[in-house]
């Protein structure tokens, strides 16, 4: 790791190799799998993680999700674009 | 809720493996009476173990010891964890590794590596260690892990013969390519209390230490994440120890004994029962050594009415025995223990008395 990642438009956001995003059957939840933690993200964070696929860019995310959701890109942009940035800050999201 | 409702289920597997381990750390947190190899669980009783614990929903193995890189058959124990979905940490000091095992490690399924470092510096390592070469080969065996692709944490346990340290552990750790540091200021049980007028920071020390963590934390932001963990003796409130009794984890040490932490084996009062002789969900809901501090029931004042009670559990019940003589009684951690005072005052002094030589981490020592 070289520094800070800052997530644009352009970036492709992706899980990196050590955090694991997981359906664990038995909760019947979906659950973040990190080094000593474990983490249950709410419905909207497992909707933008797991687009998170390391091909689509957060502007193809953010679009995807505005479709879904029947709401303007622009309204969503930042929200998603925020959360993103906290996970990326953790180290729970690269890009 | 209510001491012996129901639990829920266990977050994760701290698996002892083996007490086994080439170096003698005097902080190590194994117990004083260390299990020899021939009394260890099996890999078949391990395999079954696993698949128990992910049937109760254990989401987490840690693989640790002694150091678990001395069981042979550690690569048919990451596979079993793996196909049960569990994230599978090895938690190693790294000196018996080499690039081909890391690499069937990987194979198997292995999620993260978790190496400790005893300093920055290889003589005070290796002296802290106990074991000559030690440093050169962890720095050796960090950078394979990297290699092949595997997370990588660095474990540094820090007291006042490295603390002054610690920015240089911390580049260390950039250096390794580590995605996460851990910062662990020793806990005082089993070696480590034995060790503990050698090891105790001072307050300055420790306050140094901290300013020194929350400036590489903002420096360092999405580079490498930094866990702290504070020494309780400084504290004005206890940690709360595991999560809380039997709330979130399971320790199995080498011969089998289930433990609500790695610990909990210092109170001699307490029953332990054995994957040996029952099946783990049975003993995760009722074994006596889980009964005995699960929820609040068990709490006498000032816990029991104390509005933080569900956020600490009462702190820890190994330091309540060690320091107070009674497992029961409140974390002299906590500033509403009439012991707190007294905690304080002895870690000061012991702080800043010379300090006595290391007792080794030894079996008979």
């Amino acid at each position: 790791m070289t520094g800070r990642v800052v997530l644009g438009t352009d970036s492709v956001p992706s899980l990196p190799r050590h955090i694991k995003l997981r359906w664990d059957k038995r909760r019947e939840k979906w659950v973040i799998q990190a080094p000593e933690k474990v983490m249950f993200p709410d419905e909207i964070a497992v909707e933008i993680l797991n687009k998170c696929d390391g091909a689509a860019t957060l502007g193809e995310i953010v679009a995807a999700l505005a479709a879904e959701y029947d709401e303007k890109p622009e309204d969503i942009a930042a929200d998603v674009t925020e959360m993103l940035q906290d996970l990326a800050d953790k180290g729970y999201v690269t890009a | 809720m209510s001491a012996a409702a129901a639990p829920g289920a266990p977050l994760a597997l701290l698996a002892e493996l083996t007490h086994r381990c080439p170096l003698q750390c005097p902080y190590c947190s194994n117990p004083i009476n260390l299990e020899r190899a021939s009394s260890e669980l099996t890999t078949e009783e391990w395999r079954r173990v696993i698949v128990e614990a992910a049937d109760l929903g254990a989401l987490q193995i840690h693989l640790s010891g002694g150091e678990p890189t001395v069981r042979r058959d550690l690569e048919e124990i990451i596979a079993a964890s793996s196909e049960e979905g569990l994230y599978t940490n090895l938690i190693t000091s790294a000196v018996l590794l080499d690039a081909e095992r890391i690499g069937r490690l990987a194979e198997v399924g292995l999620d993260h590596v978790q190496i400790s470092f005893q300093d920055n510096e290889a003589g005070n390592a290796d002296r802290i260690g106990g074991y000559a070469g030690g440093h050169e080969k962890k720095q050796a065996v960090a950078k394979l892990v990297r290699s092949v692709g595997l997370p990588l944490t660095v474990n540094a346990v820090m007291h006042r013969q490295n603390l002054e340290n610690l920015d240089a552990v911390i580049d260390m750790a950039v250096g390794l390519d580590a995605e996460r540091l851990e910062v662990a200021h020793v806990q005082y049980y089993g070696w480590a209390l034995r060790n503990r007028a050698a090891l105790m920071p001072s307050r300055d020390q420790l306050d140094r230490a901290t300013e020194v963590v929350d400036a590489a934390r903002e420096r360092l932001a999405g580079r490498l994440a930094i866990d702290y963990v504070v020494p309780d003796y400084y504290a004005r409130r206890p940690k709360a120890c595991m999560g809380g009794w039997g709330r979130r984890f399971l320790n199995i040490d080498p011969l089998g004994r289930v433990l609500p932490c790695h610990a909990a084996a210092t109170i001699t009062e307490l029953e332990f029962w054995s994957v040996r002789d029952r099946p783990l969900a049975e003993i995760w809901q009722s074994s006596p050594a889980f009964l005995r501090f699960r929820g609040t029931d068990w709490m006498p004042e000032p816990c029991r009415s104390c509005d933080r009670r569900e956020i600490d559990w009462g702190g820890c019940r190994c330091q309540a025995l060690a320091l107070t003589g009674d497992a029961a009684n409140t974390d002299p951690a906590c500033e509403k223990s009439p012991l707190h005072a007294s905690m304080f005052e002895m870690a000061a002094t012991e702080s800043t008395t010379a300090p006595p030589d290391f007792i080794y981490r030894r079996i008979g020592a």
